[in-house]
C-alpha cells in the first residue's frame, strides 16, 4: 500500500495555518491512489505542537511529532535529514510539503537525499494508471506543465491557496518520536517579525494590491483601511513600480518577481495589468479591478472592474465592507 | 575569493508564450534569450565579494544548448572571469538531474561560495540550488536577500511569511539569490570586447532522463471575461451585491 506523508509546518510551537492545505492536498492524493492508502501527517519541532489535534478533522490518519531540542526554528539539515529518514521508513507513496517560504526551501533537500525528482509549486494532483500526475505554471504563469511522476515516492509541494483546506474528519491518532542527532550547520538565529498582526500577502485569504495609480507612498492609507474593514483576513500588496520607488516593502510585491498569491479575493488599485504582474495573481479566485483607465490590461483579467478614481471608489468600497461587517 | 555561478539561458520574461507542435513544449520561434535575472544578483554578487576580498576567480556554468554561449559571454561581460558550458540538447523539467550535472562538475574544485538564483524564471522549479548543495554535502541558504560575510562565516536575511529569518552558516556554501541583494551592474562596452577573449570551456554532457514525463504543456485556462461593473463610486454597492451574492466571497 502506498500512503502519503504530509510535511505540516510549524513556528514557535504552533501549527501554521498552511498545514490544513497540506492535510488537504494529501487526502486528496491518498483517495486518489486508493487502496485505503492512509495520510501521515508528521511535524519537526522542539515538543508538543500546538494544533495539530484539529488535523483528524482534515483527513489526518496520523499526526507524528518528531522532536529534538534543537529543532525549536527551522534547522534545514537537520529538517531534511530526519524527514528523508521519515520518508524511507514509511515507504510512501508521496509525498507532500507546502510551497512556503519554508517548504521551497526544505523539499528541495529532501527530493534529493531521496534521488527523487521534486515538483514544486503545483496547482492540481490526480493519478492516472497508479501514477500521479501533477500540474504546475510555467512561463510565469503563462502556462500550465503536466507531469507525470513515476516511481516512489512522488514528492510535491502544494502552492498556497489553492488546495482550500476542506473537513473530513477522521479519527487520528497521535505519535511523538524524539530524534536524535544535530540540527546542522546552517542555524537560523532570529526572526524578525514583521508588525504584529500584519498577514503576509502569499498566504491572505484577501489581498487588496496598489500601483503606481496611488500617487505617493502616503496614499497607501487607503488600501491599508480598506484592508482593515476585511476585519484582519486582508494584506496590503504592491505592484513593482511601487516597490522599486522605495514606497513598499519588497516582502509585498506580488508578480514575476515578487510573491506569488492565490486569494479567494485580489483587488487591484491603480495596477496596469504587465504581464510580470498577473504571473503572480492570475491564480486568484476572484478579482477585482479599480482603474480609471478603462482599457488598462487589468481588466482582460478582472472579474469585476469599476472603472474610475481610485480616490473615489476605494474610500466608498471600504464605507460599504464596514456595513457588512458591523 | 573562489567563486562559482550556476547560470541559466531562459527565454525573456516579456515572450508571449507560444505552445509548439508536440503540444508538450515552448515554440522557440521569435523567442528572445536572456540571462536569467535572479542569476544576475548572483553574479553580481560574485563581483563584488570577489572585488571586496581583492582577488579570486568568478567562474560561470551553464548548463544548456550551445546557444547558451551568449548567456555566458553576458555574464563575462559583466566581469566574471571564465566560463563552462555543459552542453547538452534539450533540458529537461526534472531539476535533480540538472543539479547532479552541475553537482558533478563542482565537486571537489575548491570555490568558497556557490551561488544560485533562487529559482528559473522559466519553469520556476526553485530546487537546484539546494539539489546542489544536498549531492555536494554543502550549508546552503535559499533566497537570499541580505548578505555578510566575515572570514570564514557567513550572515544571510531571507524572507519568510510574515518577517525576515536571519541565519549563519559556515564557508564554503552555496546560496541563492533573491531580489533585493543588490543591483546588478550593466555590461560596459569595454567588458563585452574584453568578453570575447575570456576563457569558455564548451563540454559535451548528457543529462539523465530523470523520472519526470512531460505529458503536455497547455496555456492557462482563459479567466472569464469579466464585467465592468460601472464608473466610479456609484458602481461600488453594485461590486459588494455581486461579490456576495455571485461570486460569494465576502
Ligand atoms: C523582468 C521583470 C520582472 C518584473 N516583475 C514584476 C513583478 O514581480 N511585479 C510587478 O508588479 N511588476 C513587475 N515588473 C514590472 C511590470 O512590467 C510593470 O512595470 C509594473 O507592474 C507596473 O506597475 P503599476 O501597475 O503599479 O504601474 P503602471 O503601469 O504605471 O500603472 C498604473 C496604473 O494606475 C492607473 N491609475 C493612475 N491614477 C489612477 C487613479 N487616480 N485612479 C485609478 N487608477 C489610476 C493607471 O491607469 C495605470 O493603469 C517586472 C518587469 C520586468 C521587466
Ligand atoms: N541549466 C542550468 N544551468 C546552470 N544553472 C542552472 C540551470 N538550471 C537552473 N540553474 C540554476 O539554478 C537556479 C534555480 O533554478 P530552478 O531550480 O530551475 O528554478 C537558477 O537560478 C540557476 O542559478
Amino acid at each position: 500500500m502506498s500512503n502519503v506523508l504530509a510535511v505540516l509546518e510549524q513556528r514557535d510551537g504552533v501549527l501554521r495555518k498552511v498545514s490544513h492545505e497540506v492535510v488537504t492536498g494529501a487526502r486528496r492524493l491518498a483517495d486518489a491512489l486508493g487502496g485505503g492508502a492512509t495520510v501521515d501527517a508528521v511535524v519537526v519541532a522542539a515538543g508538543a505542537v500546538r494544533g495539530t489535534d484539529a488535523l483528524g478533522g482534515f483527513g489526518a490518519d496520523k499526526v507524528i511529532t518528531l522532536t529534538n531540542p534543537a529543532f525549536s526554528s527551522y534547522a534545514p539539515e537537520g529538517y531534511a535529514r530526519v524527514l528523508a529518514e521519515r520518508a524511507k521508513v514509511g515507504s510512501y507513496g508521496a509525498v507532500v510539503f507546502a510551497a512556503s517560504a519554508t517548504g521551497k526551501d526544505l523539499a528541495p533537500r529532501v527530493a534529493a537525499r531521496l534521488d527523487r525528482p521534486l515538483v514544486q509549486e503545483i496547482t492540481d494532483v490526480s493519478v492516472v494508471g497508479g501514477a500521479v500526475v501533477a500540474i504546475r505554471p510555467v512561463y510565469a504563469g503563462k502556462a500550465l506543465l503536466k507531469l507525470r511522476i513515476t516511481g516512489t515516492p512522488a514528492i510535491v509541494s502544494l502552492r498556497p491557496n489553492v488546495f482550500t483546506p476542506v473537513q473530513r474528519p477522521k479519527a487520528g491518532t497521535a505519535e511523538t518520536v524524539a530524534i536524535e542527532g544535530p540540527a546542522g550547520r546552517v542555524v537560523v538565529k532570529q526572526i524578525k517579525a514583521a508588525p504584529a498582526g500584519a498577514l503576509d500577502v502569499a498566504e491572505a485569504p484577501i489581498v487588496v494590491s496598489g500601483g503606481r495609480g496611488l500617487k505617493e507612498p502616503a496614499n497607501f492609507k487607503v488600501l491599508e483601511e480598506l484592508a482593515a474593514a476585511f476585519g484582519g483576513r486582508a494584506a496590503v500588496g504592491a505592484s513593482r513600480a511601487v516597490v522599486d520607488a522605495g514606497w513598499r516593502p519588497h516582502a509585498d510585491q506580488v508578480g514575476q518577481t515578487g510573491k506569488t498569491v492565490s486569494p479567494t479575493l485580489y483587488i487591484a488599485v491603480g495596477v496596469s495589468g504587465a504581464i510580470q504582474h498577473l504571473a503572480g495573481m492570475r491564480t486568484s479566485k476572484v478579482i477585482v479591478a479599480i482603474n480609471k483607465d478603462k482599457d488598462a490590461p487589468i481588466f482582460k483579467v478582472a472579474d469585476y472592474g469599476i472603472v474610475g478614481d481610485l480616490f473615489e471608489v476605494v474610500p466608498k468600497l471600504t464605507e460599504e465592507i464596514k456595513k457588512l461587517h458591523a | 575569493m573562489k567563486i562559482a555561478v550556476c547560470i541559466k539561458r531562459v527565454p525573456d520574461s516579456e515572450t508571449r508564450v507560444k505552445i509548439a507542435a508536440d503540444g508538450k513544449s515552448l515554440d522557440e520561434a521569435g523567442v528572445k534569450f536572456i540571462l536569467n535575472p535572479y542569476d544576475e544578483f548572483a553574479v553580481e554578487e560574485a563581483l563584488r565579494r570577489k572585488e571586496q576580498a581583492g582577488s579570486g576567480e568568478v567562474v560561470v556554468i551553464a548548463l544548456g544548448p550551445a546557444a547558451a554561449q551568449e548567456t555566458i559571454r553576458t555574464a563575462l561581460a559583466m566581469g566574471a572571469d571564465r566560463g563552462i558550458l555543459l552542453q547538452a540538447q534539450g533540458l529537461h523539467p526534472d531539476g535533480l538531474e540538472t543539479a547532479k550535472v552541475l553537482a558533478a562538475e563542482l565537486k571537489d574544485s575548491g570555490f568558497d561560495l556557490i551561488l544560485f538564483g533562487k529559482m528559473a524564471i522559466d519553469d520556476s522549479n526553485h530546487q537546484v540550488g539546494p539539489m546542489v548543495a544536498e549531492l555536494l554535502d554543502l550549508p546552503c541558504v535559499t533566497t537570499v536577500a541580505h548578505l555578510d560575510i566575515q572570514g570564514s562565516r557567513g550572515t544571510a536575511e531571507r524572507e519568510i511569511e510574515g518577517g525576515v529569518e536571519v541565519v549563519e552558516f559556515p564557508l564554503p556554501a552555496v546560496l541563492t539569490t533573491d531580489k533585493g541583494l543588490n543591483e546588478p551592474r550593466y555590461p560596459a562596452l569595454k567588458g563585452i570586447m574584453a568578453a570575447k577573449k575570456k576563457p569558455l570551456d564548451v563540454k559535451p554532457t548528457a543529462p539523465g532522463p530523470g523520472a519526470l514525463e512531460v505529458l503536455g504543456l497547455a496555456p492557462p485556462p482563459e479567466r472569464q471575461a469579466g464585467k465592468i461593473v460601472g464608473d466610479g463610486a456609484a458602481a461600488v454597492p453594485e461590486l459588494v451585491r455581486m461579490l456576495r451574492e455571485e461570486a460569494k466571497v465576502l
